[in-house]
């Protein structure tokens, strides 16, 4: 393959010719020569055979074959191969902003089945398009509760995903807004910590379902808590747990957040991922992001149309509840793929199967001399483990038995150095499970 | 266009009608016929304390959403919950079913920062 070369040198020169500037680095002059990158040290081109041998060596180093414990908000979940095949066709694969109603009733329809099914699974009543991820959707949900109550405390337990705590500072660094961390005892959120800090001043309590450590909880007395005190509830949640927990609108939550990775998209190391977000109806005048409604035309036929992002974008403009209108419309189709696949019964015994396996992988665990699974709350697919000794040691000693073993806590949670958290999903088999135990107990005996 | 005699206006077309203490607001005819048809209405809350010449709502209209500031200074004694559900109102009666919200004023002196009819309706002809 030849160079890939944009302009030829007479180009350049009558293009600069045109616009009257003698060279490209006159282009830049307003910016002083101080700041300018000295060389993008870009190395002379390469065939194509070069980059590909270059670029395979570098993916060679990637490890893909470990079997995977590892969750901390991202699940290793079975994808139908329908999803690849329905998701991939051109239709809906090369499409861009395939939002015009009269060209696009296809992928309208299905972004609104998809709404629908997050209205089904999350209890509530409107649901957007979808947004980034599991994170952005949190900072968002968190805005409308700033924005509805006119009030700027928001208290955030520490069982939400570090990750989008650290979203969610980062978002509102220029914004004064105050949070409040309340801490998990014993896995469970802290009710009278929570209680304590909720006042007049409050404009969300946010927690999370099941909570980073794994545990799950009825927060039900959390959003009525929160109510009793003009403060709106969110409450973000793993679409899978959804198959047998209490959704957020039984709990009596306003907004439900969450990542959707989990509804056949692949793990991959930054995305793209998928944010859903459901709340109640008397909020979706906040709501962020696009809603597709269904409509009738001219001739009497039902149809569908983006209706919220025509008002975001071109009517309130600088008005608008968020900056962000995007979604991820494919990782949407995907999720709605995934949960049509999967059915109503599907779903439940998805998140049976996952609950079962973890109980099971529990209990061998605990047998394993120095292990102490910890039992002190209920648990759906992830759990944490207590090891005799660093859980980041243990973890890289796995890798080299085939492992990817779960999540040191080390990591995001001070002095818990010796907790892994594990998660066990549909795809790990008892085979798996009993050479998982076998390697732990002959890593931990080194 | 409507002008009533009896309201005081705004340079930003809203008009407000005092009743001893208590001042009853929206916007006015004029204002509603540009904006077209209106799809929502972000009232003030109850309980809100509003400045003269602030913001205090939001109308939305099929064509943009603009500001609406607040004619007096006061608490919002009782604010207009029929406009969530008949935004339409608006349109159709600026005066009467189309308020906003009714204000407990703060400083009856400043309404001689307001418009009086004839003043309003001299102000919208120079504007066309």
């Amino acid at each position: 393959m030849s160079n890939y070369v944009p302009h030829t040198a007479k180009d350049i020169r009558e293009m600069l010719e045109a616009i009257g500037v003698k060279s490209i680095d006159d282009l830049f002059r307003d910016i002083a020569p101080a700041l300018r990158p000295k060389s993008f040290d870009i190395p002379e081109g390469k065939s194509e055979f070069e980059v590909c041998r270059s670029v395979q060596k570098l993916a060679g180093k990637n490890a893909t074959d470990l079997t995977n414990f590892v969750g901390a908000g991202f699940y290793d979940h079975y994808i139908p191969a329908a999803v690849d095949a329905l998701a991939s066709r051109s239709e809906f694969y090369t499409a861009y902003t395939p939002y015009q109603p009269e060209s696009s009733q296809g992928w309208l329809r299905a972004i609104y089945e998809y709404q629908t099914a997050v209205c089904e699974l999350t209890g509530l009543d409107v649901a957007n398009a979808s947004l980034y991820d599991g994170g952005t959707a949190l900072y968002e949900a968190a805005m409308m509760a700033v924005r509805l109550t006119g009030r700027h405390k928001i208290i955030v337990d520490q069982g939400v995903n570090l990750i989008y705590r650290t979203m969610l500072y980062t978002y509102t660094t220029n914004l004064s807004i105050e949070f409040v961390e309340t801490p998990v005892v014993h896995g469970q959120s802290a009710r009278a910590e929570i209680l304590k800090h909720l006042d007049d001043r409050t404009a969300a309590v946010i927690v999370q379902n099941p909570n980073f450590f794994g545990a799950i909880d009825d927060y039900t007395d959390v959003a009525s808590k929160a109510h009793a005190a003009g403060a709106l509830a969110i409450l973000s949640v793993y679409p899978i747990a959804l198959g047998m927990l209490k959704s957020p609108g039984e709990m009596g939550f306003d907004i439900a957040t969450g990542e959707g990775q989990s509804l056949g998209i692949p793990l991959s190391f930054g995305g793209p991922y998928l944010g859903f977000m459901a709340c109640k109806q008397e909020l979706v005048r906040q709501m962020p992001g696009r809603i597709v409604g269904a409509t009738v035309d001219s001739d009497g036929k039902r149809g569908f149309v983006l209706t919220l992002q025509t008002r975001e974008q071109h009517i309130r403009r600088e008005k608008a509840t968020s900056n962000i209108c995007s979604n991820e419309a494919l990782c949407a189709l995907r999720a709605v793929i995934y949960l049509s696949l999967m059915g109503k019964t599907g779903l439940k015994e998805l998140a049976r199967l996952n609950y079962d396996k973890a109980e099971f992988a529990k209990s061998i665990l605990e047998k394993v001399p120095g292990v102490t699974v910890k039992r002190t709350s209920p648990t759906f697919n992830e759990f944490t483990i207590c090891l005799p000794r660093n859980a980041d040691d243990v973890v890289h000693k796995m890798i080299d038995k085939g492992f990817a073993a779960g999540f040191p806590l080390g990591r995001f949670y001070k002095g818990l150095d010796n907790y892994l958290l594990m998660a066990v999903t549909e795809k790990r088999t008892r085979e798996e499970l009993m050479k998982f135990r076998d390697s732990l107990e002959a890593v931990l005996c080194d | 266009m409507q002008v009533p005699d009896k309201f005081l206006y705004t340079k930003e077309h809203e008009w407000v009608s005092i009743n001893g203490r208590t001042a009853t607001i929206g916007i006015t005819d004029y204002a509603q016929g540009h904006l077209g048809d209106i799809t929502f209405v972000d009232v003030p809350k109850a309980g809100a304390v509003v400045t003269q010449f602030k913001r205090c709502a939001t109308v939305e209209s099929v064509k943009a959403a603009s500001d609406v500031y607040a004619p007096v200074s006061g608490k919002v004694a009782k604010a207009n919950a029929e406009l969530a559900p008949h935004p339409e109102y608006v349109n159709q009666s600026p005066y009467e079913k189309g308020y906003f919200a009714v204000i407990e004023m703060s400083d009856e002196k400043e309404t001689a920062n307001l418009m009086k009819a004839a003043e309003y309706k001299k102000y919208v002809e120079g504007l066309t």
